[in-house]
């Protein structure tokens, strides 16, 4: 992706999520972006280690997509990993940075609609937000 | 005779014993203190000065028992752990009892997070049961805490508090035997609401044959309003008020009339309660009510201080 | 063990600020369990730090590492190197981590990225509970392995006070009055006798009251021979 902007990392669970990111890859979408899919086997697995690093790494804003809390491949995992997202955004407030720079959200396989959609809205705030440290993005 | 303080004179006697509560200003202007004793004089056999009461700043409870006797009333002064180490505690109870105070009221006292002090450190050396230990050996054998013995040790009448509504409640009674055990001559409860609560209480203090060692004086208060009665229900930890005294001051015309008729009636039948050898009456932000709660309850005139 | 909280990220990036190279140590013994000063917490706050310096334009270096024990002067001599090359220490250990490494760089600046909490114990997965005040001289024999110094908020000695309200402490409902649960252990023990007895007033001597407390154990001391190293001539 080298140094397309706005730089979106989402960190995609193995099960749903990247079900959901092929299939709306398979209906043609593409993206006008510099998205980064990491695959990951759990929402779950992803510590907010892992998103801070993202952001230093130059990451403008970062997703974590896993299964609906309720039809979770294993269960409780992406209750966890929205758990490491709350924790992430408040440590972002903490040191004066946008907390909506990192979002979790949900699907299922079959929402291939839903994927685009995410990527779109966290591209949108990468793009108003701007690269971290740069004074802001266009919505500035 | 212990300490010869009118209140022991009283419960000595065999009368039906009144205490009431007087709470010092938040400030240092004697005179609401003045004004009380005046306008309560003779209401009660002796009269508690709460000790900053809900860990709120307020005028110390032995220079408020300094005021409060030169209008000629007795004091009984609290004195709460929270504040205080042994070394201020013992300290104090020899000060109190050179100025003349004889009753004395050992409390743990209310932790500092309910007041207007919340950062305090608290204190805590000692619990009310340490506290009336500590205070009985030193008043009967001269010996300090610390195992220093000590000349002209303090002559005071030993109080302490008791809730039979704060949980474990089978060990409520267990928990008075405790005090007397540790020294207590007399004891005031929690307010009281809840007679048959109270009844089961007394019947375990009695079945202990506590009624026998220790002077039990029943806790009322009267309320203003409906809204009290519901604060003290669901706001103040270890308090039980039944739901239809609830609805009974909800449902009345004039409710501080109502409130005061209330006391008086729970006063007539806690006088009925075998074991049960006085009042103690907690008109709190409504002291002035008192006499007129002891006049109705047929509790004038009281015996005159010998 | 001894549970810590990490202090607030603004607190810690005003202590560090003046500083231009920080070393991060973090610990792998308790604070590490209560996801306080681990490993990966060091990482945590080192890019929280980086990104916030990124958005403020500073510039700080940043060395984080992790000791297998902070309050042990030879894990902390073995990154001796990398304490000396920093301009500041922001210690992710319980305090006693940190004062070693201060006491033994006492050139150094040192400071605390956690505030240390209390002697407490995992209840469940993110819950700690404080369960010992350390007053050194345990008492929980007596009141069925519960202690109330530590679990009563007035650390009541002879039961609990009036304000015990449905088993819950009057200064924070959430929390069980001690009291109330050593009277239910001791019910189940079937020795309530024990909430009989009048406990007189404790001695605080062999707690903090007593004055700072330095234990020393003769049979386990090194002898000056040790110390030197030297072989021990008969």
């Amino acid at each position: 992706m080298a140094d397309r902007r706005p730089k979106v990392v989402g960190f995609c669970c193995e099960r749903h999520a990247m079900d959901s990111s092929i299939f709306s890859a398979r209906s043609g979408r593409t993206y006008d972006t510099g998205l980064r899919i990491i695959r990951v086997p759990c929402s779950g697995r992803v510590d907010g280690m892992h998103i801070l690093n993202a952001l230093e790494e130059g990451a403008d804003a970062v997703f974590v997509l896993g299964c609906l809390e309720k039809n979770c491949y294993y269960d409780t995992g992406s209750v966890e990993g929205r758990k490491r997202v709350e924790y992430v955004k408040s440590m972002l407030s903490e040191v004066g940075l946008e907390p909506e720079r990192v979002e979790m959200f949900n699907v299922s396989s079959s929402m291939a609609w839903k994927f685009p959609e995410i990527v779109s809205r966290m591209t949108e705030v990468a793009r108003r937000l701007g690269p971290i440290g740069s004074g802001g993005g266009d919505g500035r | 005779m212990k300490a010869g303080s009118n209140l022991e004179k009283v419960f000595e006697s065999g009368e039906f014993a009144v205490t009431a509560e007087i709470g010092p200003p938040q400030s240092s202007n004697p005179e609401p203190l003045t004004h009380h004793a005046k306008m309560m004089k003779g209401s009660a056999d002796a009269f508690n000065l709460t000790d900053n009461q809900t860990a709120v700043v307020r005028l110390s409870s032995i220079a408020s028992a300094a005021i409060i006797m030169k209008e000629g009333i007795e004091p009984v002064i609290q004195m709460t752990c929270r504040d205080r180490n042994r070394i201020a505690l013992q300290s104090d109870l020899l000060g109190a009892s050179a100025i003349g105070v004889r009753n004395v009221l050992c409390l743990t006292g209310d932790h500092q997070t309910f007041g207007n002090e919340k950062s305090a450190k608290s204190v805590f050396d000692f619990d009310s049961v340490s506290e009336l230990y500590t205070f009985d050996r030193l008043r009967t054998e001269g010996v300090q805490s610390g195992g220093e013995k000590i000349e002209d040790p303090p002559k005071v009448y030993l109080g302490c508090a008791e809730n039979p509504f704060a949980t474990p409640y089978e060990f409520r009674a267990m928990r008075l035997a405790k005090k007397i055990a540790a020294g207590a001559d007399f004891v005031q409860t929690q307010a009281i609401f809840d007679m048959d609560m109270f009844e089961s209480w007394m019947d375990e203090v009695r079945g202990r044959g506590l009624d026998k060692k220790v002077h039990i004086l029943a806790g009322v208060i009267p309320m203003k309003t409906a809204g009290a009665a519901r604060y003290m229900k669901n706001k103040v930890p270890g308090m039980i008020v039944p739901n239809y005294i609830i609805d009974r001051m909800k449902k009345a015309s004039d409710p501080k009339e109502e409130g005061i008729k209330l006391c008086v009636e729970q006063i007539e039948t806690l006088r009925t309660v075998k074991g049960v050898h006085g009042v103690h009456i907690m008109a709190v932000m409504w002291e002035e009510m008192v006499p007129r709660i002891v006049e109705m309850a047929g509790l004038m005139p009281r015996p005159a201080p010998k | 063990m001894i549970v810590a909280e990490r202090k607030p990220l603004d607190e810690i990036a005003e202590m560090i600020a003046p500083f231009r190279k920080v070393a991060v140590i973090g610990c792998r013994s308790c604070v590490a369990i209560c996801l306080a000063g681990g490993e990966k917490e060091v990482n945590m706050l080192v890019s929280a730090m980086k990104l916030k310096n990124r958005n403020e334009g500073r510039e700080q270096e940043f060395d984080g590492f992790v000791l297998e024990r902070q309050c042990e002067k030879e894990w902390v001599k073995e990154v001796e190197d990398r304490i000396l090359a920093s301009d500041i220490v922001l210690s992710m250990s319980c305090s006693l981590g940190a004062q070693t490494v201060g006491d033994m760089y006492p050139h150094k600046i040192v400071v605390p990225g956690l505030n240390t909490k209390m002697f407490g114990v995992p209840e469940e997965q993110g819950v700690w509970s404080e369960k010992c005040l350390g007053c050194g001289d345990c008492m929980i024999s007596t009141t069925g392995g519960i202690c109330p110094i530590a679990r009563c908020a007035k650390s009541m000695l002879n039961g609990p006070c009036g304000g015990s309200s449905d088993g819950h402490c009057e200064v924070n409902l959430d929390i069980e009055c001690a009291w109330y649960a050593i009277h239910e252990r001791l019910k189940l023990q079937g020795r309530l006798d024990l909430m009989e007895t009048v406990r007189p007033p404790k001695d605080w001597v062999p707690s903090h009251s007593g004055g700072r407390r330095v234990l020393v154990r003769e049979d386990a001391k090194l002898t000056q021979h040790q110390k030197r190293g030297e072989e021990v001539v008969e």
